[in-house]
């Protein structure tokens, strides 16, 4: 038997063995491993895919969150001037009423010290009048003590009298 | 890149270093035996085709004259029927009319002679060293690919990839499937990836279990003729049995000018002949690559026996030789078991992938 010649005994067990292998890989070997390494791909791509949807969703999550946090920087200003707004209305309002009030106070202040005045100034005219008279007669009384003079002062009086009469 | 490397270095250490000294070992005990102390020439023809051919018993080593082999079972059946016995009944010479032919045109194979005195072979299915050799084969290659597959069964899919052996198998899964199948045969590759895959690692598994020379492997068994056809003949029947409409056509009716296929049908009678040529160039090479690489390093080791009687100095210079031929041989055997399985594996997508054409021109 050369080295060409097939030899039917190996032949016949070449067969066999070869089958039998060839029967159990492809029924329970590489379908098994080929599979697995298919799922493992479909299942890295999912992996892929799902880390980037969470990515975006982080994105958006942040992009949401700098957006509420803008309005809220937003709200603040506007509620901040809004408040600096109404202080400064009520202080103007508290302002021009305490004005108006003092306008008023001062008035009747002024019409109350008018009246005083005025009463004042008659009780003065009042006093000094008596006053006049008292001294007036004390002067009398020691200035009239002689007739002489009494005749000269009537007679001055009355020259007075005369003259603004004239006049 | 960095695991191809790690890969082929494992099985460089693997088979090539301890493979080289077990080589030289094995060999050289059952030269050394023979040689000096019967003053005999080595005779490295036989050493040679004695390890390449098949035999009925599985030699380890001939020590001081007493030859270790494991005998190997016998079935036969003959015009006596069936026997079954094992073979180191033939050592001692006939046994149950049968024997082992020492010449003619069955030298070495169990005969027996019939009714005329002519020597004529029986049915013969013994479990020879090829064959046993093919079984131990097989089953490493089982065991290997199964023991992934249950590495899968335990481990779901969101553990991630294997590491390891495990994943050197599926490296070399994915490679063949993804690059080799898918790129070769087109579509409806899925149908032929079992056959091409299980191709491919049987041809590899034998190719690097031949290069171990101790018992469990060293059996030559790609390197055989009967092992190769087989494998042939399946892509063969892969190739025709599903081919195209096309495929058929392009034999047939190939686009030449017409006068090259009317009167004589000389380019259909080429084209048939391609049929057969393609699974037979696969059947030679692979049968050829194999089988020289296991003569060339058994040569390289003959160089040291049969230099013994040059004296001391050439033989310690031609045995250095030898050693550091024969690891560099060793380490190419390696290569070439990849190769050859890689290339027949190739092959055989690429003709079932023609054979698979769809009408495209106009």
């Amino acid at each position: 038997m050369g080295l060409l010649t097939p030899d039917p005994g190996l032949l016949f067990w070449m067969i066999i063995v070869f089958g039998a292998v060839f029967f159990i890989l492809a029924k329970y070997g590489f379908p098994v491993i080929i599979k697995m390494v298919d799922d493992r791909k479909a299942y890295i791509d999912n992996s892929l895919k799902s880390a980037r949807e969470a990515n975006e969703r982080l994105a958006n999550i942040k992009k949401e969150s700098e957006q509420i946090l803008a309005e809220a920087h937003d709200e603040q200003a506007r509620i901040l001037t809004q408040a600096a707004e109404t202080a400064d209305r009520i202080v103007k309002a508290a302002q021009e009423r305490a004005f108006a009030e003092g306008e008023r106070l001062m008035g009747e202040m002024k019409k109350q010290i008018e009246t005083e005045k005025e009463s004042a100034i008659r009780d003065i005219r009042r006093q000094v009048a008596v006053l006049s008279v008292g001294i007036a007669e004390k002067i009398m009384r020691n200035k009239l003590a002689d007739t002489q003079e009494q005749q000269e002062l009537i007679d001055r009086m009355l020259d007075e009298m005369l003259e603004s009469a004239k006049k | 890149m960095k695991k191809l490397k790690s890969i082929v270095l494992l099985l460089l250490l693997l088979v090539s270093v301890p493979g080289m000294l077990n080589a030289q070992q094995a060999d050289s005990l059952s030269v050394a035996a023979a040689a000096p102390s019967e003053e005999e020439e080595v005779n490295v023809s036989e050493l040679v085709f004695g390890h390449i051919g098949d035999a009925y018993e599985w030699h380890i080593a001939t020590l001081g004259g007493k030859e270790w082999s494991i005998p190997l079972p016998v079935i036969v059946h003959s015009s006596t029927g069936w026997h079954v016995f094992s073979s180191s009944h033939l050592k001692e010479g006939e046994y149950e009319g049968l024997y082992i032919a020492s010449q003619g045109t069955n030298e070495g194979k169990i005969v027996e002679r019939n009714a005329a005195g002519e020597e004529v072979r029986p049915f013969d299915i013994s479990i020879t060293k090829n064959v046993l050799g093919l079984f131990i084969n097989s089953a490493v290659l089982l065991l290997i690919l199964m023991s992934c597959v249950r590495w899968y069964k335990k481990h779901p899919v969101e553990e991630g990839a294997p590491r390891g052996g495990v994943g050197m198998v599926e490296a070399m899964v994915l490679m063949i499937y993804e690059d080799v199948i898918k790129g070769c045969i087109g579509e409806d590759y899925k149908r032929y990836a079992p056959y091409l895959l299980t191709a491919f690692f049987f041809v590899l598994v034998n190719n690097l279990m031949g290069l171990i020379p101790i018992f469990p492997g060293g059996a030559n068994v790609t390197g055989n003729i009967a092992v190769t056809l087989v494998l042939a003949v399946c892509t063969f029947i892969l190739t025709n049995v599903y081919g195209s409409k096309e495929y058929w056509k392009e034999i047939f009716w190939p686009e030449v000018p017409v006068w090259l296929k009317v009167p004589i049908p000389m380019m259909p009678v080429i084209e048939l002949f391609g049929i057969f040529t393609k699974p037979f160039a696969l059947m030679i090479r692979l049968f050829a690559n194999i089988m020289a690489g296991h003569a060339a390093i058994l040569s390289l080791i003959a160089i040291i026996f049969i230099t013994v009687k040059a004296g001391a100095v050439i033989n310690g210079s031609m045995t250095a030789v030898a050693v550091l031929f024969g690891i560099f041989m060793d380490a190419l055997e390696v290569l070439v078991a990849f190769i050859q399985a890689y290339v027949f594996t190739m092959l055989s997508a690429v003709f079932i992938g023609l054979s698979r054409v769809k009408g495209s021109e106009e």
